[in-house]
C-alpha cells in the first residue's frame, strides 16, 4: 500500500482547539499516513511539556453551557473572572466521563507514531518562548520547511 | 462466535481511542491472526469499516448486542 501523507498547521492554543490536530494526526498515522504537524502562533502552547490549555466561553456563543448557565450569564457573564477556569475544569471532567482521551495521551500516541512535529521558529522568537519548555523530539523550521512536506501531501489542514 | 487470537476491550472509550488501541494491538500480532474488539462508541461501527478499508485488515464481522459493538478484524 502506497503511503499517503497528511500535513497539518496547528494555530490554536485552547483546550477545545487542541483536540482536532492531535485526533486527526494520530488517527491518520493509525491508517498508515505519514504525518507532519506545523505548530505556529498559539498552537505552540500544544508543544509545552506541561500542557496548560483552557477553554473560554467568552466570545463563543456556540459553546454548550451546563445547568442553563447561558441563561443566567448572557455574554458579559462569560467574562467574569474565574469563569474560564470553571469551564475548563468542567469540560475536562466531562471529557473524562465520556471516555475522551486526554490531550497528553493523544500527544504521546502521536509521538509514538513517529509523527513529526515542527515548531515555528519565527513564533518562538516572537514570543520569547523557551525551547526547554517544549517536549523532546520536535524540530524547528519556517514556512519553507512546512511546504517541503505539504507540497507532496495528499491532505493539508489548517486548524 | 468465530474464533479469535486476541481480544481488545475498548468499552467506555470514545473516538479515536478504539481505533488507536486496535491499531496498536494489531501491530503486535502476526498476519492472519484475528482480533476481537468490544466497543461502546456507536461511531466505532463506521470507523472500523473505514479503518479496515484503508489499512487492508479485513473486517470479518461487525455486530451490535445490548448496546455494545463487536468486531472481528483479521490482520493482513
Amino acid at each position: 500500500m502506497s503511503e499517503k501523507k497528511l500535513a497539518i498547521i496547528a494555530t490554536k492554543g485552547t483546550l477545545d482547539w487542541a483536540y482536532p490536530p492531535f485526533i486527526l494526526a494520530s488517527t491518520a498515522a493509525a491508517l498508515g499516513y505519514d504525518v507532519q504537524i506545523f505548530f505556529t502562533f498559539y498552537g505552540l502552547q500544544l508543544l509545552k511539556k506541561k500542557l496548560d490549555v483552557k477553554v473560554s466561553p467568552l466570545g463563543n456563543p456556540g459553546m454548550p453551557m451546563p445547568m442553563g448557565m447561558d441563561k443566567w450569564f448572557p455574554v458579559l457573564g462569560t467574562a467574569i473572572p474565574g469563569m474560564e477556569s470553571i469551564m475548563t475544569s468542567m469540560m475536562k471532567s466531562k471529557m473524562k466521563a465520556k471516555g475522551v482521551a486526554s490531550l497528553e495521551d493523544l500527544r504521546d500516541i502521536c509521538q509514538e507514531s513517529d509523527i513529526k512535529m515542527i515548531a515555528c521558529q519565527m513564533t518562538v522568537d516572537l514570543f520569547d518562548m523557551n525551547p526547554n519548555d517544549f517536549i523532546d523530539g520536535i524540530e524547528y523550521g519556517g514556512a519553507a520547511t512546512f511546504f517541503e512536506f505539504a507540497g507532496e501531501s495528499d491532505v493539508n489542514l489548517f486548524i | 462466535m468465530s474464533a479469535f487470537d486476541q481480544e481488545l476491550d475498548a468499552s467506555g472509550l470514545n473516538c479515536p481511542l478504539p481505533i488507536l488501541r486496535a491499531k496498536k494491538t494489531l501491530a503486535g500480532m502476526t498476519a492472519g491472526q484475528v482480533l476481537h474488539i468490544i466497543a461502546t462508541d456507536p461511531g466505532s461501527v463506521k470507523d472500523f469499516e473505514a479503518f479496515s478499508k484503508q489499512t487492508g485488515n479485513e473486517l470479518m464481522e461487525s455486530k451490535e448486542d445490548g448496546g455494545k459493538f463487536f468486531f472481528l478484524i483479521k490482520k493482513s
